[in-house]
């Protein structure tokens, strides 16, 4: 869908960028990171973990404290105002400028630039059918639904060809169905333009479908780096394995090789003693005959494609538990767990 | 909802009618009449026209009024904006002051106006004692255009800063994110955001500088505004007739100058949008 038209994304390198407001609210810790060149990156974290500030950091709308250092390539935007950055910013709540047409808005940054009006009018052009809404070109901003809105502000922030796209949480303002459309083609347009994207959300789904790497950050300061795989099959601590998914935690006692969980008995690796043991809704089965751990269904939510099942064990667990969407599972049954130790994670 | 029949529609619109009736209509209709019924007839209504003095009194009006309006935008639009935008100490007190001239009468506005930059007023002394000569200039349009924009600053002030707070700072972190300048973010996204605002306060502003009276009044002389004119035909000539007319012409024209003024901003959204 993107035609000939392509983005040369630089790397962009944060050094010891903090961010302190005015009272001593430290709102970012010092923070190391390099993206690369084309590279998607995922902010993802809860309201107040410093993931906006990081962006605002990254467009030039905030300044990091003093030492602090934003770098685009081998050139250093520390004290660049965002006018000056050339990067593309999209918003939640979309910014579209309420006194000019679709195509005025777009065309906005090139007529900025100086470009003369047919060729900003052709360029504008050329991105509405990039973002497939060519026939809106002459509407006003409030005939647009939501959706539209933001195919709007993408086609804008992307026809002055920008350095850097950043996204702050672009689709939080849209129903789930049409987040889920759109967020595919936020996906297939990043992947198309090769553009360096930094991407702002709390909403995991999102993190994981569109970033090359997610950054999951908590009070200020970086969780964890990772692909998407990798935060959620190797959480670096209990607060990215909460926030990532869901996680169930198991308490242990493990000896000669064997781990001994609720009265069963789980091949062993790790060191003898107290053990905490992770795993994820959908590596545990719902068994009889070889179950591990038993115990009686607490609550079972009939999901579609799986039955999201929680149960409270009689050693005193409560596991959320994926099975299958046929299973027939209700309220007070009781069920037998099967846990398969590969599947263990560990902090 | 449940239609209800004429009759008590009728009824329970009644109660504004006869307000509306007895003190909008009634006495403007009285008005009218009263204008056309001097010696002069209805010809007094074209006296604006024909009697170079209301013409020149009535241009003169309108021209201070259209100032008064635009220096009162400008000055209240950057104030506004800054004290929005900014928090300081004092910043409480000083929006609680901007209210004060709201209260006062024109006869008030205008002996400061006179304390000002009357004979002995403080610009006078001030240019008496550095250069030897007096710069006074309170009795003439300058000092009534003064007056003016005192007491119209805090009537728009406060409209402009209510539009000002509801603005969405996204929308100008957008316009920056594409490259524009500060100015061009102030000329292309804060002032069209901010138009209707200005359309109402300015149309406030305009309309009582075309009526106000006790400022003029106080400053006299050499003053020839419209509201004056009517005055002086009213209680120095007797003419009552002829100031019914002038005060009528005075409220069409005001009522004529906004609505041009309004249809011309509504003409630029359609062009713009």
């Amino acid at each position: 869908m993107s035609g000939s038209f392509h983005l040369d994304g630089v790397p962009i390198r944060l050094e010891g960028c903090a961010r302190t407001y005015d009272g001593g609210v430290r709102a970012l810790e010092p923070l190391d990171l390099s993206i690369a060149g084309g590279e998607t990156v995922v902010f993802l974290g809860p309201s107040g973990c410093g993931k906006t500030t990081t962006l605002r950091l990254i467009a030039g709308l905030e300044s990091p404290d003093p030492g602090g250092r934003v770098w685009f390539g081998d050139d250093d935007v520390t004290r660049l105002p965002i006018e000056r950055r050339n990067v593309g910013m999209v918003f939640q709540s979309y910014a579209l400028f309420p006194n000019m047409s679709v195509a005025d808005n777009v065309a906005y940054g090139l007529r900025v630039r100086g470009v003369a009006t047919a060729e900003r009018r052709r360029r504008a052009g050329e991105m509405l059918e990039l973002m497939r809404i060519g026939d809106l070109a002459g509407r006003r901003i409030d005939q647009l639904s939501g959706g539209q809105r933001q195919r709007v502000a993408l086609a804008r922030a992307l026809v002055v060809r920008p350095r850097v796209l950043l996204l702050d949480e672009p689709l939080t303002a849209l129903d789930a169905k049409l987040r889920d459309s759109l967020r595919l083609e936020i996906d297939r347009l990043l992947r198309t333009l090769g553009v360096t994207a930094v991407y702002v959300t709390h909403d995991q789904a999102e993190a994981m479908a569109l970033g090359d790497r997610i950054v999951v950050m908590a009070r200020g300061r970086v969780a964890q780096v990772g692909t998407p795989r990798e935060i959620y099959y190797r959480p670096a601590d209990a607060f990215v394995a909460e926030f990532v998914g869901t996680m169930n935690r198991l308490h242990g006692q493990a000896a000669d090789g064997m781990l001994a969980l609720g009265g069963a008995a789980l091949p062993w690796a790790g060191p003898a003693g107290p053990a905490e043991v992770l795993v994820r809704p959908e590596d545990v089965a719902l068994a009889d005959a070889d179950a591990h751990l038993r115990g009686s269904v607490a609550a079972a939510v009939f999901l579609g494609d799986r039955t999201r099942v929680v149960v409270e064990t009689a050693c005193g667990h409560t596991l959320t538990v994926d099975a299958a969407g046929r299973a027939a599972v209700a309220r007070g049954d009781t069920v037998g767990l099967r846990l398969d130790p590969a599947r263990f994670l560990s902090l | 909802m449940h239609r209800r029949d004429p009759f008590t529609l009728a009824l329970l619109i009644a109660p504004a009618a006869v307000v509306f009736g007895a003190f909008f209509l009634l006495p403007l209709a009285e008005l009218f009449v009263i204008g056309g019924s001097g010696p002069q007839g209805w010809a007094a209504y074209a006296s604006v026209v024909t009697n170079p003095r209301h013409l020149q009194s009535l241009v003169s009006t309108v021209t201070l009024s259209a100032g008064v309006t635009a220096a009162t935008l400008a000055i209240s639009t950057v104030s506004g904006l800054f004290l929005v935008r900014n928090r300081f100490p004092g910043r409480a007190l000083l929006l609680a002051m901007l209210t004060f001239p709201l209260a006062f009468p024109g006869v008030v506005v205008g002996f400061m106006v006179i304390m000002l930059a009357g004979r002995q007023g403080l610009i006078g002394e001030a240019t008496h004692a550095l250069t030897g000569g007096r710069v006074v200039f309170a009795y003439s349009m300058a000092g009534l255009f003064l007056g003016y924009i005192y007491f119209s600053i805090p009537r728009v002030i406060l409209t402009v800063m209510a539009a000002a707070e509801k603005l969405d700072p996204q929308l100008e972190e957008a316009a920056r994110s594409l490259g524009a300048r500060p100015w061009q973010v102030v000329a292309h996204v804060v002032l069209p955001a901010l138009k209707p605002a200005f359309l109402s306060a300015g149309a406030i502003c305009f309309a009582t500088a075309m009526g106000a009276f006790g400022t003029a009044f106080t400053l006299a002389t050499r003053i020839n505004v419209l509201p004056m004119v009517i005055y002086t035909e009213f209680t120095l000539q007797a003419n009552i007739a002829m100031a019914a007319a002038l005060s009528f012409v005075l409220g069409l024209v005001t009522w004529a100058a906004l609505a041009l003024a309004r249809s011309f901003a509504g003409s630029t959204v359609a062009a713009a949008g």
